[in-house]
């Protein structure tokens, strides 16, 4: 059945999307922040992978490890050089430094490398397609779809189940009094940002495996999307950003399987807009206002 | 410095600019590669102040402008290309029509503040793209082929209109509104401005200078793509504002011309320019976020030293 | 003739929560009144709902015979109330006189293109707001400053431009949040000064919030008193400083005994 084919691709997708977006979500929870470069950071993990899997030879796995560890770290250095200073600064500046910081990292990798894309090596999958319900499924997706939701359910067990989880909670309901509770809260928002990153660098992996091609503008879009996503479910809310990013998946699957491929980058920039217009705090969000 | 003295200082520099230029082009000293900066260098200004006016003036944080450049270049390029019709109606139709769709796309989303009106602008200036890229009248992803009309003569005479009108604009009760919207929005409330009314006019004339700025584009390059409006672009005329100082058009215009310089300089290296452009951009958030100018314009630095933008 | 100010029954609910409820409160042409109340009782909600700012859940608020309900916070001012803000709401990058100058926007008729044209009617009304604002800031002793940055000033003056910039909209009620937070003795006492003089020279009503008992008892005639968003007394300065209702408010309930 074509529908249920659709519904597991906009999943496999979604899963996807809902990687990057908990790292949006997470960073703008802790730090009111639109981190721009976080789309870069899944392209960055994807290249490293890369580089693991083709240069190195190692397995999925492996692979996957140490571009998470990688892109961690990554995004720990994006937010000390250039973010940190901005914590009291204006909404403007700290959101231009975030664009300035992704067109440096896009630019950098093109300078480095060239700009010319890169194919993963077929095989790191196990790939066979197996009859369900008459559609035709690939191994693939559902080993994606399991890997991505392995990830979310570690990432809910550091959230709810450990000290920096709790910290991390704190710091984004009340930065002060979180500071004043004896938190560090320096260190809590760079293992946020580490979380996000290493999240970000397995959807690159994920997406270099699932898609195969991969090139250094590649964080901008799916970026983007991610970034939707996480509005979608409600900004600063983890299981939002994967809701909204398992619903974005999805319809723009719809989309593309009802013929109108060109438009379905459009189908997320219009979800946004309606989002925001009607439900701008997003599915689970809920309404603060500002204080006259 | 005295108004009236202003005025006419700024409309003898505008003549004497615009005759420097006609000269050095129409007897070839200046080459192609260097009449065609020129252009290239108004049109930017042009976007630069028009971006000014909704940023820098009314602290709307529009990140997607180059959505109304594309109106404002295709609409035009329908009008000359399609239905053959002047060049000057042209650029002034893409302008109105480019104003028109601030208009509807300011309506629903100027009520949303900050990151989430960011947000918002860039993906409608995505939609807006993809709209283009959609339309096969227009070529869809190849594009348009757009015949070269636009001369340094209209380019100059557009630019100098634009710089008129928003300046006037801004040193009136309706900048100084919109001056008291970007302050304190709330305050501005409550001192009886309507605050949705301010932000939606500015929004709209901007778009339309953007338009205005898109007509010259279109009719330069000699075709447009879908391609050539997208978020970069955004960030290109961002980049002028916020170098520039936000809140000040005098700033707006000298970073136009230095990043237009430097950028058509890098032409053959565009990896290093956006490098270059990022890093600029960071450090200069980082170290010194006011930007070139501030909020002071250029007039500010002659004469009694006025502290107050916006003041009669 | 009828109260300036008539407020019956209203309130607002935020989700479950009711912020200010079955607030009544009556105002006369002329009078000073203090609203006072223990933190988080409401009354600066109760300055939001009489503004606009909040469109009341329940209840009317009538000014001046016409209803305010829904109107939103530069049409109420349009029609004559006129508030400061608890944490100073200036225009920081303008002028102190452009910060004046904006109160009188609302008056002047001549378009945007009539700016941008800059045809007589644009210079014309300017002159008048510029006369208007420098004689207003003459009568705040702030002329001196007039082109310095907003910013700038100390923060006596800033409160002082803030009230000035309020006026000068020609209200016929003044709403004063909080104006004396902040002040020392001497600054509170100058303020009780310029609150009387605003009051005859400009015929004006004024409610004022404050948590400063000095000025509230000093200067009001009469006085309400909020807590937990409503009203549990209301009356002189006499009555509300013996009431054992305020008093509780202020100070909570009597500790209950060990073996209760």
């Amino acid at each position: 059945m074509e529908w249920l084919q659709q519904l597991i691709n906009g999943i496999s997708l979604g899963s996807i999307y809902a990687l990057i977006a908990l790292g949006y979500t997470m960073v703008y929870g802790i730090i009111k922040l639109i981190n721009f470069a976080h789309g870069d950071v899944f392209m960055v993990g994807a290249f490293v992978g890369f580089y693991a899997i083709k240069g190195w030879g190692l397995g999925f796995f492996p692979a996957l490890l140490f571009s998470m560890a990688f892109c961690a770290v990554f995004g720990v250095l994006i937010e000390r050089i250039a973010y940190k200073r901005l914590r009291n600064a204006t909404r403007i500046a700290a959101l231009i430094t975030a664009i300035g910081m992704s067109l440096l990292i896009e630019y950098g990798v093109i300078y480095a490398r060239g700009a010319q894309p890169e194919a993963y090596p077929d095989n790191v999958l196990p790939s066979t397609t197996f009859n369900l319900f008459g559609a035709q499924i690939n191994s693939q997706s559902l080993f994606i779809l399991a890997v991505s939701l392995g990830l979310m359910i570690i990432l809910q067990i550091i959230v709810h189940r450990t000290k920096v989880g709790k910290a991390m909670r704190a710091v984004s309901h009340d930065i002060d009094a979180a500071r004043l509770m004896g938190i560090n809260v320096d260190r809590t928002i760079s293992y946020t940002f580490a979380i996000g990153s290493a999240l970000a660098g397995a959807a690159g992996v994920i997406f270099g495996v699932y898609y195969t091609k991969i090139e250094p503008l590649m964080g901008i879009i799916p970026g983007l999307k991610a970034f939707v996503a996480a509005v979608l479910g409600g900004i600063g809310i983890i299981p939002g950003a994967m809701v909204g990013g398992l619903i974005l998946g999805v319809v723009e699957s719809i989309v593309s399987a009802l013929g109108f491929s060109l438009w379905r980058d459009a189908a997320a920039f219009i979800i946004l807009i309606l989002i925001l217009i009607f439900k701008p705090t997003g599915i689970f969000g809920k309404n603060t206002r500002e204080k006259v | 410095m005295k108004k009236v003295t202003k005025f006419w200082l700024f409309l003898i520099l505008a003549v004497v600019i615009y005759g420097i230029g006609q000269a050095l082009i129409q007897t070839g000293i200046l080459n192609a590669f260097y009449s065609n900066m020129l252009i290239l260098m108004i049109i930017n200004i042009i976007l630069a102040v028009s971006l000014h006016l909704v940023i820098g003036i009314t602290g709307q944080f529009s990140i997607g402008h180059a959505g109304f450049l594309a109106v404002g270049a295709y609409v035009s390029a329908i009008i000359t290309m399609k239905f053959e019709l002047p060049f000057v109606l042209a650029i002034i139709i893409g302008g109105i029509v480019a104003a028109l769709a601030g208009l509807l796309v300011g309506i629903p989303t100027l009520r949303l503040r900050g990151d989430y009106l960011a947000i918002a602008t860039l993906g409608f200036g995505e939609i807006i793209r993809i709209v283009f890229l959609n339309i096969e009248y227009v070529g869809g992803a190849a594009g348009m082929m757009v015949s070269n009309m636009t001369t340094w003569t209209s380019a100059f005479v557009c630019l100098v209109i634009t710089i008129l009108v928003i300046s006037n604009f801004t040193n009136s009760r309706h900048g100084r509104a919109c001056i008291a919207i970007r302050e304190n929005e709330i305050a501005a409330d409550a001192m009886g401005i309507n605050t949705t009314f301010y932000k939606v006019a500015a929004f709209s004339i901007g778009s339309f200078f953007a338009g205005i700025a898109g007509g010259l584009f279109s009719h330069n390059f000699y075709i447009i793509q879908p391609t050539n409006f997208g978020f970069l672009k955004s960030f290109d005329i961002l980049i002028f504002v916020v170098l520039g100082g936000l809140g000040s058009l005098s700033g707006s215009v000298i970073a136009a011309i230095l990043l237009t310089v430097i950028s058509t300089y890098l032409q053959q290296y565009p990896e290093t320019r956006m490098i270059i452009y990022s890093v600029v951009l960071v450090v200069v958030m980082l170290y010194r976020p006011q930007g070139l100018m501030g909020t002071r314009e250029i007039t500010d630095f002659f004469g009694k030293k006025k502290s107050a933008k916006g003041g009669i | 003739m009828g109260a300036l100010l008539q407020v019956k029954s209203a309130g607002i609910q935020f989700g479950g929560l009711k912020a200010v409820s079955g607030f009544n409160m009556e105002l006369n042409q002329g009078e000073l009144v203090g609203l006072i109340g223990p933190n988080g009782a409401g009354k600066t909600t109760s300055f939001n709902l009489l503004t606009g700012v909040y469109v009341p859940t329940e209840g009317d608020i009538l000014f001046d015979g016409k209803r305010l309900n829904g109107l939103a916070p530069y049409q109420v001012t349009r029609n004559g109330i006129s508030r400061t803000f608890q944490n100073i709401r200036l225009f920081s990058e303008l002028s102190v006189l452009d910060n004046v100058k904006v109160a009188y926007h609302s008056l002047a008729k001549h378009s945007i293109l009539s700016s941008i044209f800059r045809l007589p009617s644009h210079f014309s009304e300017e002159k008048v707001m510029e006369e208007k604002s420098l004689e207003f800031l003459k009568i705040f002793q702030l002329d001196r400053f007039k082109d310095e940055k907003a910013k700038n000033l100390p923060y006596g003056q800033q409160r002082r431009l803030e009230i000035a910039r309020a006026l000068a909209a020609s209200p016929k009620l003044l709403l004063l949040d909080e104006p004396a937070a902040g002040m020392n003795p001497q600054e509170t006492h100058e303020l009780m000064e310029l609150i009387a003089f605003i009051r005859n020279q400009f015929d004006l009503t004024i409610l004022l919030i404050e948590h400063d008992m000095a000025l509230v008892m000093g200067i009001c005639e009469r006085i309400y008193v909020l807590d937990h968003g409503q009203l549990i007394a209301e009356g002189t300065p006499d009555v509300i400083r013996n009431h054992p209702k305020v008093i509780e408010a202020y100070l909570g309930e009597e500790v209950p005994s060990a073996d209760a």
